[in-house]
């Protein structure tokens, strides 16, 4: 009788410009599962990480913006579609890191699979929603309309890992903005089996890059970067909240870190238009309209 | 000095306001001595006489207006919404009635030439509670589904440029969606704020809903002290700013980790694209309004000129001869086109670019006319031969100064008009439409104003990208500053 076959563990790294690099650190962290078991070893990322990361979302966020509003609502549906086709990984894996039951882990991981699929649809809607045409009292054409804010970091909070990501990543990128998320590394098999599904997908490398990280050790860089234009998050500890603010000021970066939102699970809140609002620029155009 | 055959004589404004020698703080409903025990004059930049005596709010004074705005919060937020919505559209009507004394008091205090606070501050002003008053019973149709709910308390701090028309971009959409306000106006312009109090006694709106603290960054400072969100007999739920982007970060490094909201309208250093193909003489008017409007005190002036290389010397010829019609002078006179620099701060501060845009290099075309001997004036100014790495090419001047470069593509020209840290506003003179919008798309401002320039209207949201700020003021985009969605905490 043969002996039990040896499992092929996966080496958890980086996703950064489309590629999977490791940490120029060399750092790796051990992640262990609910029942304190060697999951894998997880990437830690570093200030360069994050640097090379913004390196990449920049340039790659002018053409993301450029791309049709159509065109991103069909990338971001294939994502669906990738994240759909991984979906019993996704479900094990929560309920393997967190210890929830897999009824649970279902629920989290559908929710998070139909999220994805509405914000596919809120890519050429955004602007009818957010903008339009100002009735001023003068003889001119004025319209209003969103624009992406540029390079956004996104701070995903440890509990509900898949729900949370999806819920703060996706109304960043559906409107053109590109992001870095930065994911505890307690959950790091679980945001890259999210990179993954990204890298799969047609989403363009740069757009999102993932680093798996500790947040209150990037938190300080992310917050002083000059090239990062906006901070979105949720559910962080005071500390970190407040060093994000206050290095944020340093570049007047947006910082949204959903104080006042409801659960993850309230679909009226985070499938609404308000969610992706803190991430766009409104640009009013004036022309007369009278000789 | 250009000698035309025919002078203008002089056309004053007559009507005079009615005001009281001395101003106390608007807190809870009356005016009020301050605890601070401290005032100061507040005087005409035309003429450096004081027009009036002005209570100085401390830190203590702040908490006690803070308190009132806290107790009048309740009750003013369930007000019945088409209540609230009287009251603001009975004070639009009141300034309204007022108006020709407010715009004289206006420019009495900051200098601005009669003809713009009478046809462009007040006008707005009214506008702007007109179109707010509307918003207080339709806020459920702006954030359809989302549970709009007011703010709380807001403190709202606000500059000397357009005094009457900042307070009503402030209050006028915070009442709207039932939050209580604590106005700090400008140091150097208070007086219409006070009047304004008077206008929201007579109307009668509530106690504590607005209060109106004057004073110097001492008293602003107390403001931002009091952010956070624990709900506090003293706390302050959101801080919009209007300012200097320096201030602002200060404000926003003071207001993080406290939960308050946060909105700034800061500085800008807007560029002014004409291209060869644009109606010269209609471009010409486009840029004397875009720099010279209220003296160059515009945080959106189009201060960065940039012109199209082939026509580079015959525009800054029109421009130049355009710039030496400027009537620069008395204030409430109906024809100034240009009146006071409005402090003397301000004025040196102008001076330094002045005489650094000459250092660097830059060549300074002014214009040619006898100034008054007394208050605080600048003569409209072109440099030419600017470079963008110049001061004055790169730093926010807030006078009547404006530097000229050039462009030969219209990549060029957008990569130089975006190669700042500011994004508040552009302009863009041509007569190709696709031109016109494909620039509209390409530069990174909040407003564009193709063909046209500093325009302003209540619909239509105003406000900056990068460091001129973030959040909006003006139409339903605007009043987002002003509420909490969703049904969480």
């Amino acid at each position: 009788m043969s002996a039990a076959r040896v499992e092929v563990a996966k080496t958890l790294k980086l996703y950064v410009n489309g590629a999977f690099p490791r940490s120029e650190s060399g750092r790796t962290v051990p992640v262990l599962d609910a029942r304190k078991r060697l999951v894998a070893h997880a990437s830690h990322a570093s200030r360069k990480d994050l640097r090379d990361a913004v390196e990449s979302s920049n340039a790659a966020q002018p053409k993301w913006a450029a791309a049709t509003a159509y065109n991103r609502g069909q990338v971001i549906y294939r994502l669906a579609e990738m994240l759909e086709a991984r979906r019993a990984e996704f479900i094990s894996l929560i309920s393997a890191l967190e210890g929830r039951s897999k009824a649970e882990a279902t629920k989290e991981v559908d929710r998070a699979i139909d999220r994805c699929v509405c914000y596919a649809g809120w890519t050429d809607k955004i602007a009818s929603v957010l903008g339009g045409k100002q009735p001023v009292a003068g003889p001119y054409f004025v319209f209003s309309m969103p624009e992406p804010t540029g390079t956004v970091a996104v701070m995903v909070p440890d509990a509900q890992p898949l729900l949370a990501l999806v819920s703060l990543l996706l109304p960043v990128i559906a409107s053109g903005n590109a992001a870095i998320v930065v994911a505890p590394l307690a959950n790091a098999p679980l945001a890259i089996a999210f990179a993954e599904a990204v890298a799969t997908s047609d989403v363009p490398g740069g757009v999102v890059n993932i680093l798996t990280g500790i947040t209150s050790e990037l938190a300080p860089w992310i917050a002083s970067h000059r090239d990062i234009a906006a901070v979105c998050g949720a559910r962080l500890s005071s500390g970190d909240a407040k060093s994000l603010e206050l290095g944020a000021a340093e570049n007047l970066k947006r910082v949204c870190l959903f104080h006042d939102a409801p659960a993850f699970e309230d679909d009226a809140f985070w499938h609404a238009p308000f969610a992706i609002a803190p991430f766009v620029e409104i640009k009013t155009v004036w022309h007369p309209s009278a000789l | 000095m250009t000698q035309t055959p025919f002078a203008y004589a002089p056309a004053p404004e007559s009507v005079r306001p009615a005001l009281k020698p001395s101003y106390g703080l608007f807190i809870d409903g009356r005016f009020v001595a301050p605890k601070s025990g401290r005032s100061f004059r507040t005087i005409n930049p035309a003429t450096e006489e004081p027009i009036a005596e002005v209570a100085d709010a401390g830190a203590e004074d702040v908490a006690r207006a803070v308190a009132a705005a806290r107790k009048a919060f309740p009750k003013w937020s369930r007000t019945k919404p088409a209540e609230r919505a009287k009251l603001l559209f009975r004070i639009a009507r009141r300034i309204q009635e007022r108006s020709r004394e407010l715009a004289v008091l206006e420019s009495m205090n900051g200098g601005k030439p009669i003809k713009e606070s009478r046809d462009d501050d007040l006008p707005l002003v009214v506008q702007h509670f007109f179109h707010h008053a509307g918003w207080c019973d339709k806020l459920a149709y702006a954030f359809a589904g989302a549970q709009p709910r007011p703010l709380g308390v807001c403190g709202q701090i606000i500059p000397w440029n357009f005094p009457l028309m900042m307070a009503a971009w402030k209050l006028a959409p915070a009442l709207a969606c039932g939050n209580t306000c604590v106005l700090k106006p400008a140091e150097t312009t208070p007086l219409t704020a006070l009047v304004l109090g008077e206008i929201l006694q007579e109307c009668g709106l509530p106690e504590g809903v607005v209060n109106i603290v004057t004073g110097g960054p001492d008293a602003g400072r107390a403001i931002t002290a009091l952010a956070g969100r624990n709900g506090g007999r003293n706390a302050v739920d959101k801080i919009a700013f209007t300012g200097s982007t320096e201030v602002g970060k200060a404000i926003a490094r003071s207001v993080a980790g406290t939960g308050a909201k946060l909105t700034l309208e800061l500085g800008g250093k807007s560029p002014n694209i004409v291209f060869a193909d644009a109606a010269l003489d209609q471009a010409v008017e486009g840029v004397v309004g875009g720099i010279w409007f209220n003296q160059g005190h515009v945080c959106c002036a189009g201060s960065r000129l940039f012109v199209e290389e082939s026509i580079h010397d015959d525009f800054v010829a029109r421009l130049e001869r355009r710039m030496q019609q400027l009537r620069v002078g008395d204030p409430l006179d109906k024809n100034t086109d240009v009146g006071a620099i409005n402090s003397k701060a301000q004025l040196e501060t102008i001076n330094r670019y002045l005489k650094a845009g000459g250092d660097e290099g830059a060549v300074r075309h002014e214009v040619s006319c006898t100034l008054p001997k007394k208050g605080f004036w600048c003569r409209p100014t072109i440099f030419t031969g600017v470079q963008p790495s110049h001061t004055i090419a790169r730093e926010e001047i807030f006078g009547p100064v404006v530097s000229v470069m050039t462009f030969r593509t219209p990549d060029e020209a957008v990569q130089r008009a975006n190669n700042t840290t500011y994004g508040l506003s552009a302009g863009v003179w041509t007569e190709k439409a696709a031109r016109a919008l494909e620039m509209s798309n390409r530069l990174h401002a909040g407003v564009v104003w193709l063909n046209t320039f500093n325009r302003f209207d209540a619909s239509a949201p105003f406000g900056g990208y990068k460091e001129s700020g973030f959040g909006r003021e003006g139409g339903r985009q605007g009043l987002s500053a002003y509420i909490r969605l969703g049904g969480g905490r």
